[in-house]
């Protein structure tokens, strides 16, 4: 069954695309990986627990209370891993606007990778909801919560979702082996970023800006009226840093699938990629600074909320800014991922204190989230690197496209 | 014809808002309709009340929930959960113990109301800021913005409800006062928002002794509907201090009115350097 929108390759002819999909479901090579025999136990017992979610509440699961109702599924899966999908956006912004053409063969898995942080974050949001069933409310009907900023970022997120799949489709198109649809699609692929990265700058700022009425709740370290700034700005090299740290991985993992040439490239894409973080954070820190002075806080620093804030702004900012300065000097590879990772904990810290820690700091009962939580927060990690895996080795993301899409490619 | 700038900006503010559906005028558009009905709202008068509770077992009693057990004991402070919308806590103070009671407050601009993605939380007309079961998705955004702590959450059930105190507003629609009013003697007065106002300045004018010159609930958010009258300063009596006069809603302003700009200009500012860009090539149409 082939329609003539999706003609299948000449080799896949013979199969029936049901067969093909059927044939694509099955595990490539050996599955008894180190990786498979950690994640699949966690799976099953994240699973397990979101059953019991859904049918005993969310308290049954969840130590989330009254006073602190955003836990770890908002606070790590939706507001953190938002900001590390900004590598997509600050990446198509590169290739498909500026046209820095060395960095177009990490488009792909960049763009990849966005979508799918972008699909699991809102599974984990509905996991979060009380109910769940009545989130297509603020889409449809008369629903509108309009002056809300949840609302916009909700939006975002929808529309988002949609232009990462465009950007993304002529991958699945090579795939399928579908030509006409893949000259199509690629034709999408500008309107999509345009879109794509305005919709970005946005909820990235949305997410801070969702804080902004807690003003008394968060502890005044963290809180202030940029917010929604200081987000979009650390974005940028939150994701930039996944970036290279998935690199790092997917150069050793997908080896076979990178080619010489572009393994040399990525090295390169590397040391100019730390330069921009490095850049990135100093106007991060800059900012930072700034806020700090105006706020005159000087007497919290002396506090033990004002030692953690200090962790962070020095241990997590300036020093993987100095790292990241230091490596694309000296061209060190490794002290760019060391750089990458100190990065990523950092924004994790960052996100995790206007959310979570310094929320509600001065509560009586502080909240900590129980083992059942973090697993699930992890379950809902290790399912999207699962699809990912999946969608890297069978479509053409790491490795060139077939030649029939380079041509009307250029 | 003259367009100054300022009309121009308003202009594409609103086209703007209008391509991707944001209501310009924010969240209490709505709730200022063609007739004059008034915010209503309730003074509580904290030097009468002798904290009897008799307003806490009415409204378990007409919402439905557990009659409340514990009784106000000073040094112990309770708290409105998913069984209980108001409580009645003791304090001791510089006048001796005085009894202050806890609820929603009604905001004349409600953070809750201006959080709430899908209108559940709503700013009616009356006054009374309700909770609209079948609109709300659970998501618990009107918990972290209350400034008061005051909706929650039954974090217990499938099919979880946010309880807070509605002001009985299927009894004002009526005509009728709301349970607790209707309970209690004389510490609790039901009126527009206008008429309490009038009613708590003759009280401090009538008997200054017996009330500091101030009115919890005039300016604290941007006005509240419910107010509260005190004999002694409000630090003593467990109220945040630290809350802003203006609106919360406020704070969120900036932001929401920056997206329509933000859509009309990276947009048409991308497009441009992506045409600036182009010429150094040559053929490129597919940008895949």
């Amino acid at each position: 069954m082939t329609s003539p929108i999706y003609p299948l390759t000449k080799e896949k002819e013979s199969q029936s695309t049901w067969q093909f999909l059927m044939n694509e479901l099955k595990p490539r090579g050996k599955w008894l990986t180190p990786f498979n025999l950690i994640s699949i136990p966690i799976i099953l017992v994240g699973l397990a627990l979101i059953v019991i979610r859904f049918t005993e509440g969310l308290g049954a699961v969840s130590n989330i209370n009254q006073e602190v109702p955003w836990g770890l599924w908002k606070g790590f899966n939706v507001v953190t891993g938002v900001a590390f999908a900004g590598g997509a956006y600050v990446l198509t912004f590169i290739v498909y606007i500026l046209k820095v053409e060395k960095y177009h063969s990490i488009v792909r898995v960049t763009v990849l990778n966005g979508f799918l942080a972008y699909m699991f974050y809102a599974g984990a949001l509905v996991l979060d909801l009380g109910k769940p069933w009545n989130i297509f409310n603020p889409i449809i009907g008369n629903n509108f919560g309009a002056s809300s900023v949840l609302f916009l970022v909700a939006w975002h997120f929808l529309l988002y979702i949609i232009a990462q799949l465009i950007e993304f489709s002529p991958a699945v198109a090579e795939w399928l082996g579908a030509r006409r649809a893949h000259k199509i699609l690629s034709g999408l692929t500008l309107g999509a970023v345009i879109f794509g990265i305005t919709l970005s700058t946005l909820h990235q700022s949305g997410l801070g800006a969702l804080f902004l009425m807690a003003s008394e709740k968060i502890h005044p370290l963290w809180y202030n009226e940029f917010i929604p700034l200081l987000f979009l700005v650390s974005s940028v090299f939150a994701g930039l840093s996944m970036v290279i740290f998935e690199g790092s991985i997917s150069q050793r993992v997908f080896f076979r699938k990178i080619s010489e040439k572009n393994r040399q490239a990525r090295n390169s894409m590397v040391q100019s990629l730390s330069k921009i973080c490095a850049f990135g954070m100093f106007a991060y820190l800059f900012m930072q600074f700034l806020v700090f002075i105006h706020g005159q806080h000087w007497d919290l620093l002396n506090t033990s909320m004002g030692y953690w804030f200090l962790l962070e702004m020095i241990g997590f900012v300036a020093l993987p800014m100095a790292l990241y300065f230091y490596a694309s000097r000296t061209s060190n590879l490794t002290l760019s991922r060391v750089a990458a990772v100190i990065t990523i904990v950092g924004i994790i810290l960052n996100r995790l204190n206007v959310s979570i820690i310094a929320f509600r700091w001065d509560a009586a009962v502080r909240y900590v989230p129980s083992w059942m939580e973090v697993v699930v927060a992890i379950t809902i990690i290790l399912v999207q690197i699962w699809i990912f895996r999946w969608v890297i080795s069978r479509m053409p993301v790491l490795d060139e496209p077939p030649k029939w899409a380079k041509n009307t490619s250029h | 014809m003259t367009i100054d700038r300022r009309k121009f900006f308003k202009s594409v503010a609103i086209t703007g808002m209008t391509i991707i559906g944001v209501n310009a005028t924010g969240a209490n558009k709505k709730s200022s309709g063609d007739d004059d009905t008034e915010f209503h709202g309730i003074l509580y008068d904290s030097s009468i009340c002798i904290g009897c509770q008799a307003c806490e077992k009415a409204c378990a009693e007409a919402h439905g929930l557990p009659e409340p057990t514990a009784k106000p004991e000073v040094g112990v402070i309770r708290k409105t959960s998913e069984n209980q919308r108001c409580v009645i806590n003791a304090y001791e103070t510089s006048q001796g113990e005085v009894y202050v009671r806890n609820q929603c407050m009604h905001c004349n601009e409600p953070a809750c109301a201006s959080a709430c993605l899908t209108q559940a939380m709503y700013k009616t007309k009356e006054g009374p800021v309700i909770w609209r079961e079948d609109k709300c998705m659970g998501c618990r955004y009107c918990m972290i913005s209350c400034p008061f702590d005051v909706p929650k959450f039954e974090y217990g059930s499938t099919n979880p409800k946010i309880q807070k105190c509605d002001m009985c507003y299927d009894r004002i629609i009526k005509g009728e006062k709301p349970v607790c009013v209707e309970t209690c003697g004389d510490a609790l007065f039901f009126g527009t928002r206008r008429e309490l106002v009038a009613e708590a300045r003759r009280r401090i004018a009538e008997i200054p002794e017996l009330y500091i010159d101030q009115i919890y609930g005039e300016h604290v958010a941007g006005g509240t509907g419910y107010l509260y009258l005190a004999p002694v300063d409000h630090k003593e009596l467990g109220f945040d201090t630290r809350l802003q006069n203006s609106s919360y809603p406020a704070l969120t302003k900036g932001f929401l009115y920056s997206v329509p700009s933000v859509f009309v200009l990276v947009p048409t500012l991308l497009l441009g350097i992506h045409e600036a860009t182009k010429s150094r090539k040559s053929k490129e149409e597919n940008h895949d």
